[in-house]
């Protein structure tokens, strides 16, 4: 610890030099903690203690179905007060770019399992009532300007109609609902599953995945774990799982995050190693005469070397320290898209491991380089 | 008198590439304890080399190199390095002091090694740099200090460990002649009024007027022995 005055010393010799290079390093473990914080919360399974909801969807895939008559028959599990479904139609409007976020509901029964939607109740009823009808989320039909009575065209990236085998579907806005918990529900747009079992041209009596109400969200895991039993050793074995992490594996369909985030960071730590690198053997070679004046004064070669380690330890977990410090205060901003609430601990022990390695992958070549230095050589300037 | 540096038939060979080249040739050579000795001769005649060879910091090609007691030529690596911190201090003609601590740090560094306590090293450096004049700029990095203020602080360094022997190559070689004499005029009562012994090498002759003794190389022989005072 006498050597930290020393040490310290030696990092700032070159004060702007030092600071790029500690922002390099704070940047990168700033992105690491990000990254990897919303990596770990993807790949975390949720609890499935005190919810009051669960998903079921099917064991093989997210992307598997499941018999429609499953509805009666998870009803009739106790402590079940009710039952959705839906599907993924995988939407867009007029242009692929406007992926709209549509499936294919009972009216009644997804209003009555997601009470937080708000609709009036005279267009709930028309949405009953209209076969081809659908609702949309405020914020959706703001954003292209739709009013009830609109006739809007959707285009399925996977549903074909049975009559003209095409993939263009048409609906009639009869309802536009709200959700001022969470306005992010309001990009969604729903219609009448009944009318796009019988018009699409394949797929019939089945569903994406079940929507369940618990009674007591305390009783959640083992009525999850019930209505896996059964329809375990079925054909379409179930998985029950809480929203929170059906929501999460929904995204992670749409990308595989382990591995862009994998690749992101590989590509940032070999810059980082060669900018590290690079700036620890240019500020080991500045100082060729002072180490020599240290080894003179009876620092041993092992000495120098450790010194010379000790810097870029120092540099590196500091930057690191603080890259992480700074992920740690912005990842609780993520919540609502996560659920998590602070950066997970193994992400910033991870980050630190991968600072001293760093440290000791950028450090160890001038470290050794020291260790080698001859001090008559040295201080001739040989 | 008790020799402290004694060398016995030493010889120092450099080979580049095919050619070797004799830099020392059979010195013997004594300095009593106590003793002030300036090392004189021309550019390239082996003085720096011999001073490297009592200070520890090379090995000889043959013979015999007793320092303190001790066959310094038969220590190598970290041994060699314990005993130079025990025993040696340097003195350089740059001053080669660490330009981002200040002066008290500098003369702090070989105490690092010391199990002191920092208390007591502050207190030690203090000391060093009362004794050298420069009680008042301990808080001062090199660059603000002139040349003659650097010298002191780096003889500081080389006094704090309170070494059996101080090695100074060309110490006053980048100085004035006015500052130069205030550092021969504090050598001379380092070795005069502290007992140190001091071995140093110049090519100015008036310097080595403040040694006790004068000793010629030439061509890596030793060819006399002056006595001054
Ligand atoms: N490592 C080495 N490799 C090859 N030759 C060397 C080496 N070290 C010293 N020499 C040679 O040995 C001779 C003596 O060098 P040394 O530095 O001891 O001289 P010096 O008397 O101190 O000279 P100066 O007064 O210029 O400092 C020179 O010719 C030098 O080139
Ligand atoms: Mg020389």
């Amino acid at each position: 610890m006498k050597f930290f005055p020393l040490l310290w010393a030696t990092l700032w010799r070159k004060k702007m030099r030092t600071i790029f290079t500690l922002l390099a390093i704070v940047v990168a473990f700033l992105l690491f903690g990000m990254l990897q914080g919303v990596n770990s919360a993807f790949n975390r399974t949720i609890d499935l203690a005190n919810v009051n909801r669960l998903v079921v969807i099917s064991k093989i895939a997210l992307t598997e179905s499941l018999p429609y008559s499953y509805t009666q028959q998870i009803e009739a599990v106790p402590g079940v007060s009710g039952v959705s479904y839906a599907s993924w139609f995988g939407g867009y409007f007029q242009d692929a770019k406007n992926q709209i976020f549509s499936f294919p509901v009972d009216p009644k029964r997804h209003f009555d399992m997601f009470p937080e939607l708000k609709i009036a109740p005279d267009q709930l009823e028309a949405f009953e009532r209209t076969r081809s009808g659908a609702v949309v989320g405020a914020s959706l039909a703001k954003r292209f300007g739709w009013k009830i009575g609109d006739h809007i065209p959707l285009h399925s990236e996977i549903w074909t109609r049975k009559a003209d085998g095409q993939s263009d579907w048409t609906f009639d806005i009869v309802g536009i609902f709200t959700d001022t918990s969470d306005t992010g529900q309001e990009s969604q747009l729903f219609f009448q599953h009944e009318y796009f079992d019988e018009a699409r041209a394949f797929g019939r009596g089945k569903v994406g995945w079940y929507t369940v109400r618990i009674s007591d969200p305390g009783q959640a895991a083992q009525i999850g774990a019930a209505i896996d039993k059964l329809f375990a050793n079925s054909q379409d074995e179930t998985k029950a799982q809480s929203e929170k992490e059906f929501q999460m594996s929904f995204m992670k369909q749409i990308g595989d995050i382990n591995y862009i985030v994998t690749r992101i960071l590989i590509a940032v730590f070999v810059a980082l190693l060669f900018a590290t690198g690079s700036t620890m053997m240019q500020s080991v070679r500045e100082r060729i005469p002072e180490l020599a004046v240290l080894k003179t004064l009876g620092f041993s070669d092992t000495r120098v070397l450790v010194l010379v380690l000790g810097e870029s330890v120092l540099l590196c977990v500091l930057s690191a320290g603080i890259g992480l410090g700074l992920a740690a205060l912005i990842f609780p901003g993520l919540k609502d898209m996560l659920g998590v609430v602070h950066l997970p601990t193994d992400v910033v022990i991870g980050g630190i491991a991968a600072a001293i390695g760093l440290a000791l992958v950028t450090g160890l070549p001038p470290a050794l380089r020291a260790r080698s230095l001859n001090i008559v050589d040295a201080l001739a300037g040989r | 008198m008790t020799a402290i540096v004694s060398l016995q038939n030493v010889t120092k060979r450099y080979t580049r590439g095919k050619q070797t080249v004799e830099v020392l040739q059979r010195i013997d050579l004594s300095i009593a304890q106590g003793d002030f000795v300036a090392l004189m001769g021309p550019s390239g005649s082996g003085k720096t080399t011999l001073l490297n060879l009592i200070g520890g910091l090379d090995q000889p090609s043959t013979g015999e190199v007793v320092v303190a007691g001790e066959r310094i030529d038969k220590l190598s690596g970290a041994k060699l390095a314990k005993w130079r911190a025990r025993h040696i201090g340097f003195v350089f003609q740059f001053y080669n002091l660490m330009p981002m601590l200040t002066a008290q740090r500098n003369v702090e560094l070989p105490l690092l090694l010391t199990s002191l306590s920092a208390s007591q090293r502050r207190k030690n450096a203090e000391t060093a740099l009362a004794v050298v004049g420069l009680g008042e700029r301990g808080k001062h990095k090199p660059s603000e200090l002139s040349g003659g203020q650097a010298q002191r602080v780096a003889i500081a360094r080389a006094l704090v460990a309170d070494p059996t022997l101080l090695v100074c190559d060309e110490p006053t070689g980048d100085l004035d002649r006015a500052t130069a004499d205030e550092i021969l005029h504090l050598l001379q009562t380092l070795n005069r009024e502290h007992g140190k012994t001091i071995v140093m090498v110049t090519h100015d002759p008036k310097a080595a007027e403040y040694a006790s003794h004068q000793l010629h190389l030439d061509k890596g022989q030793l060819v006399g022995t002056t006595t001054t005072a």
